[in-house]
Formats: structure tokens, sequence, C-alpha cells
């Protein structure tokens, strides 16, 4: 497990991902509610956190979650991921040697979270990492979803005199957060 | 050539950006291609990907079926046309249908191929090019100059002084602000156009799935705001099985960029909700264009191995001089050379095919294993074929072709150079002639050729245990006989005895790599009269291009004009065919020559002559040979990059060998060697020249010489 984590770590690194883990849900939620507020999420545009359905939810309280940290919004839609800052997102699995998080992306706000605000936090398993693209390939299966996203790293371009910069079309800071404990996040 | 087409070249390798950023893209890029590919076996990982889309080329239709059959079963819309008016048709129908005024794209070469903006254009849709290079482009109303990276020829001057002339003033040439400002500007784009537009890498025909491969996440834009997607997907993109997908998506982004894997990989399968909730309109269509043609031509097939990486822009010598305007507006480089013959047509190849100086690197990269070089060289073979050679040439083949009229005219010349020789060089030729010594000086036609002088060495008449043929090959003959009273020296002290069969002539390659396979044929059956009359073990060169002539392309010619009764002869003799330095690395491995003993012979650097190390794989030979002679081999940069010499290359581009020479020489200097060499008589007279011009003290030499001497 540790290995695993470290090779996904370093990759990920690599492609200037920030990468966290917690062993239980309450302190990965601790960690989230701290970015959130570190981030500068409030509740005014271009300052709200858009939050799409995930495992991680269950069993927490959304009125709660928003009050805690106002701006946090759970009822996303094209509008208001427009003018978010940070979205929040839980994927389905991870690949060690690239450094990659692979989602069943059909769901639409699944991609606006991911794709519309400048940071992206997404939540793993860790018991859903696996080594390599093949391992991961042969857990999907296109055959029941429409939209299956892979994300390496926050977006990125070198199209201007190959100068490496982060932050195009999509997010510029992709933080990814595994939590250990399989039975808190199911 | 056309005068249009030679003012291009011009431009771009007088253009300091152009050739500045492209020069040090392709050195970085070596590098971190090769980081990237560490730790996976790339031969294997490449077999896999030619084999896969092999077999896809192979079944197009029965794919193509499938794939529709499935993504239509999701709610997709398939059409399927070979005609490339009915893909802008169908766009256009589609947009008007649901009252599109403006579109945003994700890169698409496919659409680029059918010129699909400007027509979506003159009907009165703003298109969006959303890929940052694309959008500069776009913007500055020019072509790609690159696949991967369409502005690498940009400055960030120029994109500053684009995006204020284009879009809205005030804009600094500041990368990351630049890239600020284009996310703001298209983000507007991608909110409100009503149709996205996309490419895909890879479509799997047993699931319907489209896989699309991005950086910038504009893709995954395209892909989700608007609620019509159009992908527009060439057919040689068809893989039977979703797990063909492991191995492109292994190599594509090692091979594009260098990266383990691209920020973005979409796996569409099927329609989605839009942000409103209502069902996505999904449309693909699968286009053509002659790409069922060209997957039945058994030459050609293989070009639909292509994945479309473009390393093989990358690692060329020549196009990261002359980048891709040269090439026209669409595919670029070596394997867009081949594109633009079939999805345009053969003649629009006609100019850009004489870029490649066939130096192989491509081949060495390349993650869907394609003989780029052999099928530009069969592009040359058909055009030479429907348009017929030019005058001047055929004029030249016809002399080269009769080999007493040919020994006979370069005796004569070695008389006529007279007054321009000096020493054992020609510095500058008269009239027209003049560009073939403005780089670098030529060799001098020697007083008596290899085969008079033959006749004259005295091999010690011992008792000799074997006999090998000397193929001379021209450069040696007539203008370096030197290198062949060395050779003989170096098998006499193996107990060898040299026989040079007289009837051998021109090896062929001059016809061939100008497309007169007829030319070729003919100097290789005289060549295999000659070669095959003796009872020897070997037929030994020590010109790497004669030898690959030798042992590969007499069959290869043959070949190709369905010679078939040739082909026994040819391989017949190709057996017996080696280079210099495999034979006499083979000699001192079986201990039958021996280097005299504790010598230090100072510092050399050695140069890689193309085809030694990319077709005959003999880079280490040499080598250990002049180590274990007793020099110390000091690695040049780039030592197996081309010297610009590629036979009659140098003297039909001039332009482009000039600076690939010129790169050559600034690393040979920068190895602190005071000598420099090589298994090829052409890379000595091509460097050795230069050196001469720059007025030089660094020698350049043949190993044949540089062992000769050192063996007891």
């Amino acid at each position: 497990m540790d290995a695993i984590f470290d090779t996904f770590k370093l990759r990920a690194e690599a492609v200037s991902a920030e990468v966290h883990r917690f062993h239980r849900k309450n302190e990965a939620l601790d960690f989230i509610l701290h970015y959130l507020r570190d981030a500068g999420v409030s509740d005014a545009p271009q300052a709200y956190a858009v939050w799409a359905p995930c495992p991680f939810l269950d069993g927490l309280d959304q009125k709660q979650l928003s009050t805690t940290v106002p701006g946090v919004i759970f009822d996303v839609n094209r509008e208001v991921s427009a003018v978010a800052k940070v979205g929040i997102s839980q994927l389905d699995w991870a690949i060690a040697n690239t450094g990659t998080l692979v989602q069943d992306a059909a769901p639409v706000e699944q991609r606006l979270v991911s794709t519309l605000p400048l940071i992206h936090l997404a939540l793993v398993r860790s018991d859903r990492l696996v080594p390599d693209l093949p391992s991961a390939l042969s857990k999907i299966r296109p055959e029941q979803t429409n939209y299956i996203s892979f994300i390496t790293g926050p977006s990125r371009t070198a199209d201007i005199e190959r100068v490496l910069t982060i932050g195009v079309h999509g997010p510029e800071k992709l933080a990814i957060v595994f939590i250990d404990d399989p039975e808190s996040v199911n | 050539m056309e005068t249009k087409f030679r003012e291009s070249i011009n431009k771009a390798v007088h253009n300091p950006n152009l050739t500045g950023a492209l020069g040090r893209f392709s050195e970085a890029y070596r590098v971190s291609r090769q980081k990237a590919y560490e730790g996976y076996d790339f031969e294997a990982l490449r077999t896999q990907i030619a084999e896969r889309k092999s077999y896809a080329a192979s079944h197009l239709d029965e794919l193509a079926d499938l794939f529709t059959k499935n993504a239509e079963a999701r709610g997709t819309k398939v059409f399927r046309t070979n005609d490339p008016a009915k893909v802008r048709e169908y766009i256009l129908n589609l947009a008007r249908k649901n009252g599109v005024t403006s579109v945003v794209k994700s890169k698409s070469m496919a659409s680029e191929e059918i010129h699909l903006n400007k027509h979506l254009e003159s009907a009165g849709i703003e298109v969006g090019e959303t890929d940052l290079g694309e959008w500069i482009i776009q913007l500055a109303g020019q072509t790609p100059s690159h696949m991967v990276m369409p502005a690498i020829h940009m400055t960030k001057e120029e994109v500053a002084t684009v995006f204020n002339e284009q879009v809205e003033d005030g804009q600094k040439p500041d990368i990351p602000k630049l890239v600020k400002f284009a996310r703001g500007k298209l983000r507007t784009k991608f909110l409100t156009a009503e149709m996205g537009i996309t490419g895909a890498n890879i479509a799997v025909a047993e699931t319907g799935t489209l896989v699309i491969i991005t950086n910038e996440g504009n893709a995954r834009l395209v892909t989700t705001l608007p609620k019509i997607h159009v992908a527009i997907v060439g057919i040689e993109k068809l893989m039977e099985k979703f797990d063909d997908v492991v191995p492109v998506l292994t190599a594509l982004p090692k091979s594009a960029t260098g990266q383990l894997l691209t920020s973005y990989v979409s796996m569409i399968s099927g329609p989605v909700s839009n942000t409103d909730g209502t069902p996505k309109q999904l449309h693909i269509i699968l286009m053509d264009n002659r790409r069922t043609e060209m997957s039945q031509d058994p030459k050609f097939k293989q070009a639909m191995q292509c994945i479309r990486c473009a390393s093989c822009l990358n690692v060329c010598p020549v196009f990261r001089l002359v980048g891709g305007h040269v090439f026209g507006k669409v595919y670029t480089g070596g394997i867009g050379t081949i594109l633009t013959a079939w999805f345009d047509a053969l003649k629009a190849s006609d100019d850009i095919q004489s870029l490649c100086i066939q130096c192989g690197n491509c081949t060495e990269v390349c993650p869907g294993k394609i003989d780029i070089p052999g099928l530009i060289l069969e592009l040359r073979r058909r055009l030479a074929v429907e348009k017929g050679q030019p005058l001047a040439q055929k004029a030249i083949f016809s002399v080269v072709n009769n080999r007493k009229l040919f020994h006979s005219m370069l005796r004569a010349a070695s008389v006529a150079q007279k007054p321009l020789q000096k020493g054992n060089f020609i510095r500058h030729l008269p009239f027209f002639l003049s560009e073939m010594t403005e780089f670098r000086s030529l060799p001098a036609i020697a007083e008596a050729p290899f085969r008079d002088t033959f006749k004259k060495i005295q091999q010690p008449a011992r008792n000799h245990k074997e006999k090998i043929a000397f193929y001379a090959g021209c450069l040696i003959d007539f203008a370096y006989p030197e290198m062949g009273g060395s050779l003989v020296k170096i098998l006499n002290k193996a107990d060898i005895e040299v026989v040079f069969p007289e009837g051998q002539t021109c090896c062929g390659a001059p016809a061939r790599y100008s497309g007169a396979y007829e030319v070729a044929a003919q100097n290789a059956n005289d060549n295999i009269d000659a070669l095959l009359d003796n009872d020897v073990t070997y037929v030994v060169s020590a010109c790497p291009t004669c030898t690959v002539a030798l042992k590969h392309e007499f069959i290869s010619t043959f070949e190709s004009l369905g010679h078939t009764d040739s082909l026994p002869r040819a391989r017949q003799l190709a057996e017996k065919v080696i280079d210099f330095s495999s034979l006499v690395k083979k000699l001192v491995d079986e201990g039958r020559l021996k280097f005299k003993e504790g010598q230090q012979l100072g510092k050399i650097t050695y140069h890689d002559s193309c085809h030694l190390k990319r077709t005959l794989r003999a880079s280490q030979p040499p080598r250990e040979l002049l180590a274990q002679a007793g020099y110390e081999v000091s690695e040049m940069y780039e030592a197996d990059m081309c010297c610009g010499m590629g036979g009659s290359y140098s003297l039909k581009l001039p332009e482009i060998s000039a600076p690939i020479l010129e790169r050559k020489l600034t690393n040979i200097k920068q190895s602190g060697a005071p000598l420099a060499v090589m298994d090829c008589p052409g890379c000595v007279m091509q460097i050795r020249g230069g050196l001469d011009k720059q007025n030089s003290a660094i020698k350049v030499e043949h190993t044949v010489q540089r062992l000769a001497d050192e063996l007891e």
C-alpha cells in the first residue's frame, strides 16, 4: 500500500499535483474544510466551492457544511460552476505509475466541478489505487458508462515558446486527497 | 522544384525564431522522450501497436460497421463517408437545423484536412479553435508549423502582438499572463457555443468508444458545455478492442511530448446529459477520404499504423530547420508528406518528398513502426513513373547505366577539373554549379581511379586462406582511391586476398533515391553479375550506402518493379555482403588481425553514418576497433545525426544541407578531438569539405585509413 501510494505521490507531484493522505474520513473532512477556507472560499461569485454528489458526502450534513464554510454549494449546475473557485469530486480509481485519477464522469456535474473552477479538489479511496494503465483499463467498463475521464495533474500547455504553463482551460491546481478507511467512504 | 517551394525553404531556414525554437525543441525532445520510456520495452510496445493497427487496417469495413452498430445502439448518430465535401455538408446542415451560430473546436487534424473552418465561416458561423496554439495561429491567419505544437514558430512578443491586434489591446509578452488572457477569452466562447467539434485519437469498434487525449482540458469543455458534439474521426483511428487502447495510450503521450500521460483522456461511448438535463446530440463522422484505398495499397498500408504523435518531425534533421510551413497547410514532416500524397494528391507531395534526406532517424522512434523514408522513396518512384524524370536527370542516369561511358567520363573529368583544383579539393565551381561548393569544398577526382591503382598493388604472395571481393563504390573508386588501398593492406594482414571485379559499377543508390528504379535495377544487375562471378567468402564495401544497396536495396528495387527472376541472385549476393568495420571486427575477434600493443594514439571523435547506424546496425564495431587500436573516442553531441550529405541531396537542396553540416561541424569541434573518423566516404566528402571551407585544422578520415597502420 505504502509503496504504491509513494509511487503515485511521486508521479502526481511531478506533474504539479498536490497529494494528501488521511486514515479516517473525519480527518480528511477537516483538511478539506481548512483547505476551502485557505483558498478563500466564500458566499460570493468567483469564490464558491461546488461539491458534486459523491459517496464521501454520504452521512454528512450538507447544510451544516455550508454553514461551516459559507459558499460551499452542493446543488451543482453550469452557472454556479462557471463562477466557482473550487470544485470537489470523488474519483473512482488512481493509477500509481502515472499519477492519474480515473472517473465515471457521465453525470455532467462531475465534469463541471473538475473543468470550470480554478482549483480541483479530488477525493479518492486509497484502496482504489492500481499500479498502472493496463490494470486501470481492465477495471473500467465503457459498456456501462458513456463518459470516462482520466485526469493527470492540472491543465497545462506549452504552446507559447514551449514554456510549460499550468492552468489553461481546466483547473490550475489539482489537490488529491486519499482516504484509507474504506468503511468510512463507501 | 517550384520556385515558390524554394522560396519557402529559404524563408524558413533564415527565420531564427523558427529554427531556434525547433532546434532547441528537438534537443530537449530526445531527452524527455527517452526519460518517458524508461522502464518500457519500446520495441515490444511498438510491435504491439503496429500489429493491432495493421489488423484494423485490413478490417476497416468490418470495424467501421461494428463501431457504427455499437455507437448507434447507445443513441449516437454515426455518419460514414469517403467524401470530404459530404463531411462539410453534414456538419453545416446540422448546424443550420439547430440554429448554431457559434462553434468551439478542440484540435482535429481531420477537420483541417477538409478545411472545415473556412466552410463553416463562409456560411456565417463563428468557429473558435480552443487549443491555445491553434487559436493563436487562427487569429494570426497562419497555418500550423508543427502537428502537436502549431505555434512553435512564434515568440511571446509575436503572440502578444496578435492578441493586441485581433482580440484586445494591452497584452504584454508575458507567457503566464498571455495564457490567462486566452483562458478568459475562450471561456466565454465555451459557455456560449452551441456546437462542439473534436477529433479523436482512438475509436474502439467493440464498444463504440472514442478516446480523446489533450493537455489543456479544452476537449473536456468542448464535449461538455455545447449541446451538440460532433467528432470527426479518420477511419485509421479505428481499433478492434478496448484492450487496444493500452498500447496506444501508453505510447502516444511519451512519443508526442515526453509525458507519461497527458493531463486529460476522455473516453466517450455515447451521448451524456447536457448541463440543462436534455440529452446531448452526439454525431460521429467516420471519414475515409482515401484511407480505405491507402489500406489496400501493399506499400502504403503501413501508413495506417500512424498514431499522429509527430515524433518523426521531432527527430528529423530537416524538419528542425524548415518547420511545418514548407510542407503545406495540414500534415507536416515525414508522415505528413505521405498523408498529403494520399489525402490531397500524389502530385501535392512532389516538392515536399524531396525534403527527406533518408537518414532513417524517424524509423527508430516511430511507435507505429512505419518505414517512413521507405514510403517516401516509393512516392518518389511513383512520381517519377507518373511524370517521367527530368531531362537532365535522365541524361545523367543514362550515362551511369553505361559503365564504360560513365567511367571514361569520370576519367575525363579528372583532367578537366585541373584549373579548379587546389590540392585534393575543388573549392569553387563556376556559374550555377557554385552553390555546390559554397559551403564545402568538393574532393577532386583522383588522377588514377582505384580500379587502375589496384592492379599495381602487390598483394603479399602468402598462402591466402581466403578470397574476398572488394566493392569500391564510385567515391572510393574515383575520389578516394587511397581508402581502397588501406582496405587491401588490412585484409592482406589477415592472409586474405582481395579481388576487385572489374565489372562493378555504381550501386544505383543515386538513381533509386531519385525514384529512377529502372536505372537502379540495371545497376543492380550489372553488379550482381560482376560480384557473383568470383569464388569469394565475402563482398566487402567501405561505403555504408553501397553496402546497404548491395545487401538490401537490390532486393527491394527488384521487388518494387516485380522483377522476381532477379531476386534469387540478389539474395545470394546479399548474404555475402558485409561492411568494412564489421568484417575487420570479426577478423580481430577471431584473432586473425592483431593491433600493435600499448599504443596511445590520442583523441578522436566518431561520426555515425546514417546507413551504417540505422540500416546495418553497426555503430559499435568501428568504435571498438578504434579504441582497440589505441584511440580515445571522445563522443560528439548527436554523433548519429546526419551530416547533411545524403548523396545527391546536398546538390539538390544545398540550402538545407549546409545548415545541417554546420551543426555537425560545431559538434565535432566541441568534442575537442583533432580528428573526426567515420565509415562513409560520402560523409568524409561532406565533413572534410566543410572543415576545409572553414580553414579548420581538424582532420577527417575514414576508419579504414585510421586502422591501416595500427595492425601487426
